[in-house]
């Protein structure tokens, strides 16, 4: 239990010790919001679909969420090659209490970026219509974090080096998020799509956090969203732990 | 799971391999160390020491042979081995974002060092690393010979049953190396904590080592005191026997880029060999 309170305390440290990070990372949901917020706002309304910026908000929360998560990842291979993962190789705690730590404070960092971008949105003109649902958005969000954080983790596990890594944002994170339905309703596309669309866990994220915020009628159905994410979660937490077991240092 | 050990042995090896690929890092080496014993391994860079500690502090599993470590087998039972050890590296394993104390914190909590002794030691070993001063500071902030310091504290915070030291001095001034070996012998009287450490320094060997292993090109060639390993020789000093033994002195450029022709290989070799 303290191991994986120590672990977690260090992510968070380091995290709130880099300032450029953490103002680095809020540009590109930013940039999002006003591109595509504003962009095709008017398009939106025009094809009688509503207001864009309220039905983008929340994928644009979820994709700095995923962002951040999946990044943990690199936090490994940085300490793999700055060698304090030796460190903890070495220490007479279970490898799961290592990943276990490790993931919560990834995901911790994550959520908080989360709830920063969410301000963010607010400030662009967001407004969640339902507020009782906020600590179920909440829960979504702390799901999808762990998530992806495990994914991170457990991928940049037989990683040596940054490259690796590279292939993965271009291969596996740009798609997750661009094909989740964060930036368009996923009602009435080609039937590839669909099929695509419902098979990335993202989509259930935005799904469960879109009806969270707005009490609209949810795709999915909320108690699908909840049991896809957590079934996820448990699996990719499954083997993220067997990938770090996995680690010669 | 315990195996049969002699009983004044803390460490016995042996038949120990290992392989990268076709290159054989450690050529079935065998030894013994006793309880208590400051034991040194002795060679050039690229001899096999820190994989050979690799595999005793369970970071690298043999390709054959075997590891008795108190008592525990490395390749079984490895927090029954990780608990026994401390361990400074070779290369740096501290966290630059943290501050020195944040990483003997750090530390304690891994090796359940009590939460009531926990402050004291700390201070203690940061004071006598002459860190104290600066605990609050980012490693980052620290030189090349501070961070190494924080290193020797940090290993000796759990009070470990053997202290593994791959190549400590390396970039310590000649007072802080008199100063590390000092406290580390003290602790070595007093608690009797047994102290395996390698070194291409032969007059550390000679001055701090009990016994002596030469290793050259994954083999042992030698075991023995420094005494003795000069009068098998019939050498005058550490250095001619070491010539005596393996028909060349130590010499570092040499080794260190057939190190880094290893290090390439491995990362073409990925991680998994």
């Amino acid at each position: 239990m303290n191991v994986i309170y120590i672990m977690w305390l260090r992510q968070l440290k380091k995290y709130f010790r880099s300032k450029s990070r953490i103002i680095g990372s809020l540009g590109q949901p930013l940039l999002f919001l006003l591109a595509f917020g504003f962009g095709f706002g008017a398009i939106f309304k025009k094809a009688g679909a509503g207001n864009y910026m309220q039905f983008l908000a929340p994928g644009i929360i979820l994709m700095s969420v995923l962002f951040t998560a999946i990044f943990s990842g690199i936090d490994l291979i940085w300490d793999r090659q700055f060698g304090f993962l030796k460190e903890t190789m070495v220490a007479p705690v279970s490898r799961l209490q290592i990943m276990l730590g490790k993931t919560l404070g990834g995901a911790t960092v994550a959520a908080i970026q989360g709830v920063i971008v969410f301000v963010l949105t607010l400030l662009v003109g967001f407004r969640p219509h339902n507020l009782i649902l906020l600590p179920l958005g909440a829960l979504v969000v702390f799901l999808v974090a762990i998530l992806f954080t495990s994914l991170g983790i457990g991928l940049a596990s037989t990683m040596e080096d940054m490259q690796g890594f590279q292939l993965i944002m271009n291969f596996l994170v740009m798609p997750i998020f661009f094909l989740s339905g964060a930036l368009f309703p996923l009602e009435g596309l080609p039937r590839v799509m669909d099929v695509i669309a419902s098979l990335d866990p993202l989509s259930y994220g935005v799904d469960g956090l879109r009806y969270s915020f707005l009490g609209s009628e949810s795709v999915f159905g909320m108690t699908t969203d909840m049991l896809v994410l957590s079934v996820l979660t448990v699996l990719l937490l499954g083997l993220g732990s067997r990938l770090f077991e996995r680690i010669q240092a | 799971m315990n195996v049969i050990q002699n009983s004044t042995d803390i460490i016995t090896v042996s038949e120990l391999v290992k392989k990268f690929g076709d290159f054989t890092a450690v050529d079935n080496i065998s030894f013994n160390v006793k309880k208590g014993e400051i034991f040194a391994f002795l060679g050039p860079n690229g001899a096999g020491k820190s994989t050979t500690i690799k595999m005793l502090t369970t970071l690298l599993h043999p390709t054959s042979g075997k590891i008795v470590l108190n008592s525990f087998d490395p390749a079984r039972n490895k927090d029954g081995v990780r608990k026994s050890l401390g361990i400074v590296f070779q290369d740096p394993s501290l966290d630059d974002d943290l501050t020195a104390l944040e990483n003997m914190q750090f530390h304690a909590v891994c090796y359940g060092v009590p939460k009531d002794i926990r402050g004291s030691r700390i201070e203690e070993l940061l004071q006598f690393v002459e860190l104290w001063d600066r605990r609050n500071d980012l490693v980052k902030t620290f030189s090349g010979g501070m961070k190494r310091r924080l290193e020797i504290a940090r290993g000796l915070l759990h009070h470990p049953t053997i202290l593994f030291l791959d190549e400590p001095t390396l970039g310590l001034d000649p007072q802080t190396r008199n100063h590390m070996w000092s406290y580390v012998k003290d602790i070595n009287q007093k608690e009797g904590m047994t102290v395996f450490f390698t070194t291409h320094y032969m007059e550390e060997a000679d001055r701090v080592a009990e016994r002596i292993a030469v290793i050259d090109h994954g083999k042992i060639v030698a075991m023995g005191t420094g005494s003795e390993l000069k009068s098998r020789t019939n050498a005058d000093t550490l250095e001619d026997a070491f010539l005596n033994l393996t028909g060349h002195k130590i010499r570092e450029e040499e080794a260190s880029s057939l190190d880094r022709m290893r290090r390439m290989g491995r990362l073409w070799a990925g991680r998994r060999r």
